[in-house]
C-alpha cells in the first residue's frame, strides 16, 4: 500500500513562465516546422514538447518522400522550411521512384537515419536565435473571450502568447494497442497528454478517433539477408533541397541498402488462426484506420485471395542494426507478432527488438479549421499536422510550415497566407482537410491533385520561392538564384524556337528516317523538333550549336519539360484561370445560410458546417448541388449581408 | 463538377416547336469563337457588334450543310447578359435546332443551367434586385424538375451502358494511379501506353456504337421512324404529300437508299419525323398492287410511329383488320380519312378494334383535321413517349449527345498522346476527362469514386 502511495501524483503550482509572439505545442514534424517559420519570421517563439527526445522523431517508417510527399518536402523547402535541408543532411539511401514515367509523377524518396534525423532538427532548433526549446506537457490553453492567449503547463508555467500552434500528434489522449495489451501512450512509448484533449473538449471541439499503427522492429544480426532481394539507391545525384549540390551526394556504394522479403501462406495462416486477437477484428479498436496504410491483419482479411505481400526490410540508421520491417503493420499480440515475423522468408531466426502497435487519438475534426489552419472557434490558435486529421511526416510538415507562418503572421498583425490547389500539393492537401473533412487518416496521393501536371517536383521552387521570400523566409540570394535559372530556361527556350531544321538538311532527315518518321515537308522549330518521342535535348545538340552558356542539368530538365509537355501545360493552366475566377468569388463571414430560401437542406447543412470563404471551396463540398450554387451566388450578389449589417 | 461562373454556355432560347424560326442563344467568352467554329459566312471575329450575319452552319467533321442561318453578334457589354452574346437564328423545327445546339455545345459550349441567362445577366449587374427574386425563383422552380426530368429521360440502357463504360474506364484510372502513388507495389501489372491505347481503341468504339444507337440521338438525329399505312386507294399518298406540303423547314432525300426505299423527312409540330418507304406509297398507289399490304407491313418493322389510314366510306375490310392488328403493339395513331364522305364504316367496331390509341378524323384532300393530327403527333412524342415539358426533353437529349462527343474527342486526344509518344501519367489526363464527361450524363461525379476504387482494388500500403 505505502509503495503505491508513493506513486500518487501530485500538481505542480502555477507561476509566470513569460512571454512570446508564438507558441508551438509538440515538436513532431509539424511542430518543428511551425517553430522554425515563426521564429525566422522574427517572432519570439517558444515550442514546448513532452519529451526532448521526440524532436523531428519517426516512430513510424525511416523514410521521406516518395509520390505526392516528395513533392511536398520541396515545397516547404522552397517555401524555406527544413525538411528538406534536414533529409540531406541525414539521408542513408536515395531514389527517384516513377522516373519510366512523366514529370508531375516522378518522386524522390530517401531512407533516412532517424536517429540522426532527430539530432539534426533540434540541433538547428537550438541554434536557432529566436526561439526556444522547453520540455513540458501543454495541459490547457489560455483563452479569453474566445481568443487564445497561451498555454499552462504540467510544471506549472503559464506562457503568454499572441497565437498559438497545436502539433500533438498521436499524443492527443493517445492509446497503444498490442493484442489484449492496452495502455495510456503516446508514439513509441512516450507520454500522452490526456489533460490538452479535455480542454479542447471544454472548448467546444468536435474531437474524433482515429487510428494508426506501425510494424515490429528486429536485429539485423539476426536477418538471413541471403533470402532477401537487394534493393540499392541511385547512381544519379539527386537531393530534396534546392540548395544542396550534387557533389554532396553520397556515392551509391556508401549508402545503405533495403532488402526484399515476402510473407507466405504460412505467415497468413498465422495470422488467420489469431484473428480472435486481433484488436481490429475484436472491437477493441474504435479509431477509423487509413486504408492506404493498412495492418497486415487487415490484408489477409480484406484481400484473402493474395497469397503473399512485399516485405520491406528498412535499416533505422548508420548507428544502429535496427531493421523496420515496412508492410507488416499490426497490433496482434506479442506472441503472435513473433511468429508472423519468424513465418518470413530471411526472417526466420530474426529477434524481435520491439513489438508493433496499434495507436489511437483525438483528431480535431478538419471542417473546424479555416484554409489558414487557425480555429474557427478559438481565434489565434491554429493545428496542424495529424491533430487535423493527416497521416505522414510529410504532410505534417506541409501544415505545420503553414500553420507557423500564419501563427507568425498574425502576431505581427500581416495578412494571411493561403497556397490554392493550384499552387501546391500543401494546398490541395489543406483545402482537401478543411473543405471536405476526412474519415481517416489523410494520405496525399497524386490523384488528389486536380493540377498534378503543374505541381511537379522539379518547379517547386518556381512556384513557391517568391512567396516564401515575401513572407521572409527565403533570402534574397536565393531568390536571385531561382530567377537566374528561371531566366536561363527562358532563354534557351527562345532560342530553341528561333533555330529552324530545314527540310533540306540531309543530316536531321536521315536521322528522322532511322526513327521511322517520316522525312520533313517544312521548316520545323527545334522547339518543335524535340516534341517528338525519340528526340531529347542531347539529340538536339548533335544538330544545333550549344547555347553559349552551359547549362546545368536542373534547367536542361525544365527547357525539356516545359517544350515536350506544352499542350498539356497550357491545358492545365487554363483550367487552373478558370478556378480562379470563382476562388476569386469570396462569401462573407456572416453569412446566413438559414435565410436563404432555396437552398436543399443537405446543401444548406453542409455549407452550415464549413462555412467555406469562396464560392470555389462551395462548390468542393460534397452535397451542394449546382443549384445551390446559383442560389447562393445571387444570394451574394443581392448584397443582403451590407444591409444587415447596417442594420446591426 | 461544378460548373464555372464564366464558361460559354448555350441553349435554345425559344419554345421547341413553336414558330418558323429557332434560337440558339450562345454566351460567354468564347461565345463567338464557338459559333465561327461551325459557321460559314463572314468572320464573325470581325463583324461589327450587334449585326446580324447571313450564313451556313456546317458540321465541321462531315463538311455537311446543317441549316441556312442568321446569326447574330453582340459584344460584351451592351448584350443582356453583359458577355459576348451569339444568336443563330435556324429555319426551326427539332432536327434542325438540336444540330446545331449539339454542334455548337462539342465544339466548346457547355449546356446552360435552367436561369442560367438571366443569372448571369443579374450577377453583371445587368438586371435590378427585384428582377434577382424571380431568377432565384426559376432556379429553384426550374432545377428540381430538370433534374427529375434529366434522370427520367436517361433511357435505361443508355444509362446503364454509360455506367459500365465509367467503370471499365475507372478500372484503367486505378491502374494508373496505382502505378504511380505506389510504383514498388508487385501485384499490379504496369499500364503501358500499348495497353492504355487498346481500352481507348475498344471505349471509343462503345461511345461510338453509342452515339449511333443511342434512342434519343437517334431520334433527335435522324427523326422519329414512321411508317404510313393503310390498304390501297386509302388516302396515303394524300397524306404524304399533304405532310410534305405542310412542312416549310426541311425535306430531304437522304442520298445512298435504294430506290425502293426512299426516306424523306417533315417536321411536324417540331417532331422530326423519317417517314419511311414513301416510294412504296406512291408506287402502290398508282398501281393499286396486291402487294400493297405486304409491303406495309415491311415498313412497319423498322417504323416507331405508325400512322394507319382506314377509309371512313367504306366498310372495314380484312386488309384493314390484319393492318390493325399487325399494328397493335406498335405506337400508332389511326387516322379514319375521307369524312367528307357519307361514313359507312362501323365506328363502334374500329373504336373497339384499336383499343386505347388515338384516332383522327380527317378529309385529307380538304384539308380537314391535319391540324389535329399535327397535335396528336407531338402530343405523343413529348407527353406519352418521353417525358412530359418541352424544353427540357429536348435540351437535356443533345446535352446527352453533346457531352458523348466531348468524350470521343477527348479519347481522340488519348489516342493522340499516345502516338505522340507521350508518358501515360500525361495521356490519362484526357481519359479522366473522358470519364468526367460520362459522369455528367448519368449524374455521378462522386469525387472520391477513384480513391475508393483504388483501396478496394488493390491491396495497398506498406
Amino acid at each position: 500500500m505505502k509503495s503505491s502511495e508513493s506513486l500518487k501524483n501530485s500538481d505542480a503550482v502555477e507561476y509566470e513562465g513569460g512571454t512570446y509572439d508564438v507558441i508551438v505545442v509538440g515538436a513532431g514534424h509539424a511542430g518543428s516546422e511551425a517553430a522554425l517559420a515563426a521564429a525566422r519570421m522574427g517572432n519570439k517563439t517558444l515550442l514546448i514538447t513532452i519529451s526532448l527526445e521526440m524532436i523531428a522523431f519517426m516512430p513510424c517508417n525511416p523514410s521521406v518522400g516518395g509520390p505526392a510527399k516528395g513533392i511536398v518536402v520541396r515545397e516547404i523547402d522552397a517555401l524555406g522550411g527544413e525538411m528538406g535541408h534536414n533529409i540531406d543532411k541525414t539521408y542513408i539511401q536515395m531514389r527517384m521512384l516513377n522516373t519510366g514515367k512523366g514529370p508531375a509523377v516522378r518522386a524522390l524518396r530517401a531512407q533516412a537515419d532517424k536517429h540522426a534525423y532527430h539530432r539534426q532538427m533540434k540541433l538547428t532548433m537550438e541554434r536557432e536565435p529566436n526561439l526556444t526549446l522547453r520540455q513540458a506537457t501543454v495541459d490547457q490553453l489560455i483563452v479569453e473571450d474566445g481568443v487564445c492567449k497561451g498555454v499552462i503547463t504540467n510544471t506549472g508555467a503559464r506562457y503568454h502568447s499572441k497565437t498559438v500552434v497545436l502539433t500533438v500528434g498521436t499524443a492527443a489522449r493517445g492509446k497503444i494497442i498490442i493484442g489484449e495489451l492496452q495502455y495510456q501512450s503516446g508514439p513509441n512509448n512516450a507520454k500522452s497528454a490526456v489533460k490538452l484533449s479535455e480542454n479542447l473538449e471544454q472548448l467546444g471541439f468536435d474531437l474524433e478517433r482515429f487510428k494508426t499503427g506501425t510494424p515490429p522492429r528486429v536485429n539485423g544480426n539476426t536477418i538471413n539477408f541471403d533470402e532477401t532481394e537487394e534493393q540499392p539507391g541511385d547512381v544519379q545525384p539527386h537531393h530534396f533541397s534546392f540548395d544542396t549540390p550534387d557533389s554532396k551526394y553520397i556515392a551509391v556504394s556508401d549508402q545503405l541498402a533495403c532488402w526484399l522479403t515476402y510473407t507466405n501462406p504460412t505467415t497468413h495462416g498465422i495470422i488467420r488462426a489469431n484473428l480472435n486477437r486481433a484488436p481490429m477484428f475484436s472491437g477493441v479498436i474504435k479509431g477509423v484506420g487509413p486504408r492506404y496504410c493498412p495492418s497486415i491483419e487487415d490484408k489477409i482479411v480484406r484481400f484473402a485471395d493474395k497469397s503473399r505481400h512485399q516485405v520491406f526490410l528498412e535499416p533505422e540508421g548508420r548507428d544502429t542494426d535496427e531493421y523496420y520491417l515496412d508492410g507488416v503493420s499490426t497490433s496482434m499480440p506479442e506472441e503472435v507478432q513473433q511468429k508472423i515475423v519468424h513465418s518470413i522468408k530471411g526472417l526466420e531466426k530474426a529477434s524481435l527488438m520491439r513489438p508493433g502497435y496499434a495507436i489511437e487519438y483525438d483528431v480535431v475534426a478538419p471542417y473546424q479549421l479555416h484554409p489558414t489552419l487557425e480555429t474557427k472557434i478559438i481565434k489565434n490558435l491554429y493545428t496542424a499536422g495529424q491533430t487535423n486529421g493527416s497521416s505522414g511526416y510529410e504532410e505534417a510538415a506541409g501544415q505545420g510550415i503553414i500553420a507557423g507562418i500564419n501563427a507568425g503572421l498574425r502576431a505581427q498583425s500581416k495578412k494571411p497566407f493561403v497556397l490554392s490547389r493550384s499552387d501546391a500539393y500543401i494546398g490541395v492537401m489543406i483545402d482537401d482537410l478543411v473543405t471536405k473533412g476526412t474519415k481517416e487518416p489523410y494520405r496525399l496521393l497524386t490523384s488528389r491533385a486536380e493540377y498534378r501536371l503543374i505541381l511537379r517536383h522539379d518547379n517547386a521552387d518556381f512556384r513557391l520561392m517568391e512567396k516564401g521570400h515575401a513572407i521572409g523566409l527565403v533570402s534574397d540570394a536565393r531568390v536571385a538564384k531561382m530567377e537566374a535559372k528561371k531566366k536561363q530556361v527562358a532563354d534557351e527556350i527562345s532560342r530553341l524556337k528561333a533555330i529552324k531544321f530545314k527540310p533540306s538538311d540531309d543530316q536531321v532527315n536521315d536521322f528522322i528516317e532511322s526513327h521511322g518518321d517520316n522525312r520533313l515537308k517544312d521548316a520545323v522549330s527545334a522547339a518543335d523538333f524535340i516534341k517528338r518521342p525519340y528526340v531529347d535535348y542531347q539529340t538536339l545538340l548533335r544538330f544545333i550549336p550549344a547555347p553559349a552558356e552551359k547549362l546545368d542539368r536542373h534547367v536542361i530538365e525544365q527547357v525539356e519539360i516545359q517544350l515536350k509537355y506544352a499542350g498539356y501545360i497550357k491545358k492545365e493552366e487554363q483550367k487552373v484561370e478558370r478556378m480562379k475566377r470563382m476562388e476569386a468569388k469570396r462569401i462573407p463571414d456572416d453569412i446566413d445560410y438559414e435565410d436563404i430560401d432555396g437552398l436543399a437542406t443537405e446543401g444548406r447543412q453542409k455549407l452550415e458546417k464549413i462555412r467555406p470563404e469562396t464560392l470555389a471551396r462551395a462548390s468542393r463540398i460534397s452535397g451542394v448541388n449546382p443549384a445551390d450554387l446559383a442560389i447562393l451566388s445571387v444570394y451574394i450578389r443581392q448584397g443582403k449581408f451590407s444591409k444587415k449589417d447596417h442594420e446591426k | 463538377m461544378a460548373n464555372s461562373e464564366n464558361d460559354t454556355i448555350a441553349a435554345i432560347s425559344t419554345p421547341v416547336g413553336e414558330g418558323g424560326i429557332s434560337i440558339i442563344r450562345i454566351s460567354g467568352d468564347d461565345a463567338i469563337p464557338v459559333a465561327q467554329k461551325i459557321y460559314k459566312g463572314k468572320n464573325l471575329a470581325k463583324v461589327p457588334t450587334h449585326t446580324i450575319n447571313y450564313g451556313h452552319i456546317i458540321d465541321p467533321d462531315t463538311k455537311e450543310e446543317v441549316d441556312e442561318v442568321m446569326v447574330s453578334v453582340m459584344r460584351a457589354p451592351k448584350t443582356y447578359t453583359c458577355e459576348d452574346v451569339v444568336e443563330i437564328n435556324c429555319h426551326g423545327g427539332l432536327l434542325a435546332t438540336n444540330r446545331i445546339l449539339q454542334l455548337v455545345l462539342s465544339y466548346g459550349a457547355r449546356m446552360a443551367e435552367p436561369g442560367e441567362f438571366t443569372k448571369r445577366a443579374f450577377l453583371n449587374g445587368r438586371i435590378d434586385l427585384s428582377q434577382s427574386e424571380a431568377v432565384m425563383d426559376l432556379i429553384r422552380a426550374k432545377t428540381d424538375k430538370s433534374m427529375k426530368v434529366a434522370l427520367n429521360q436517361l433511357d435505361g440502357d443508355l444509362s446503364r451502358l454509360i455506367r459500365h463504360l465509367r467503370k471499365d474506364i475507372l478500372n484503367v484510372l486505378a491502374q494508373v494511379e496505382v502505378n504511380i502513388d505506389y510504383p514498388e507495389y508487385d501485384a499490379v501489372e504496369e499500364m503501358t501506353t500499348k495497353m492504355l491505347k487498346e481500352k481507348a481503341v475498344d471505349i471509343q468504339q462503345r461511345i461510338q456504337a453509342l452515339l449511333k444507337t443511342a434512342k434519343q440521338g437517334k431520334v433527335l438525329r435522324e427523326g422519329l421512324a414512321t411508317a404510313i399505312i393503310g390498304r390501297p386507294n386509302v388516302g396515303k399518298s394524300s397524306l404524304l404529300n399533304s405532310l410534305l406540303h405542310e412542312d416549310k423547314a426541311i425535306v430531304t432525300n437522304v442520298a445512298g437508299t435504294t430506290r425502293d426505299v426512299i426516306e424523306e423527312y417533315v417536321n411536324v409540330n417540331g417532331v422530326p419525323l423519317k417517314l419511311i418507304d414513301t416510294a412504296g406509297i406512291r408506287h402502290t398507289e398508282d398501281t393499286v398492287e396486291k402487294i400493297g399490304v405486304e409491303r406495309s407491313k415491311k415498313a412497319l418493322d423498322a417504323a416507331d410511329l405508325v400512322l394507319l389510314l382506314i377509309d371512313s366510306s367504306a366498310p372495314l375490310t380484312a386488309e384493314d383488320r390484319e393492318l390493325l392488328t399487325a399494328t397493335k403493339d406498335k405506337k400508332r395513331i389511326v387516322i379514319l380519312n375521307k369524312t367528307d364522305l357519307p361514313q359507312k364504316v362501323d365506328l363502334a367496331e374500329l373504336k373497339r378494334l384499336i383499343g386505347g390509341a388515338p384516332l383522327v378524323e380527317t378529309s385529307i384532300v380538304k384539308h380537314e383535321g391535319m391540324d389535329q393530327l399535327g397535335q396528336k403527333i407531338s402530343h405523343m412524342f413529348f407527353n406519352e413517349g418521353i417525358e412530359s415539358g418541352q424544353n427540357t426533353v429536348m435540351v437535356t437529349n443533345a446535352r446527352h449527345i453533346g457531352l458523348l462527343h466531348q468524350a470521343n474527342d477527348a479519347l481522340n486526344d488519348v489516342l493522340k498522346g499516345i502516338n505522340d509518344g507521350m508518358p501515360v501519367d500525361l495521356v490519362q489526363i484526357d481519359m479522366t476527362r473522358c470519364w468526367d464527361l460520362l459522369g455528367e450524363i448519368t449524374g455521378d461525379s462522386y469525387q472520391d469514386e477513384l480513391l475508393d476504387q483504388l483501396f478496394s482494388q488493390f491491396c495497398l500500403g506498406k
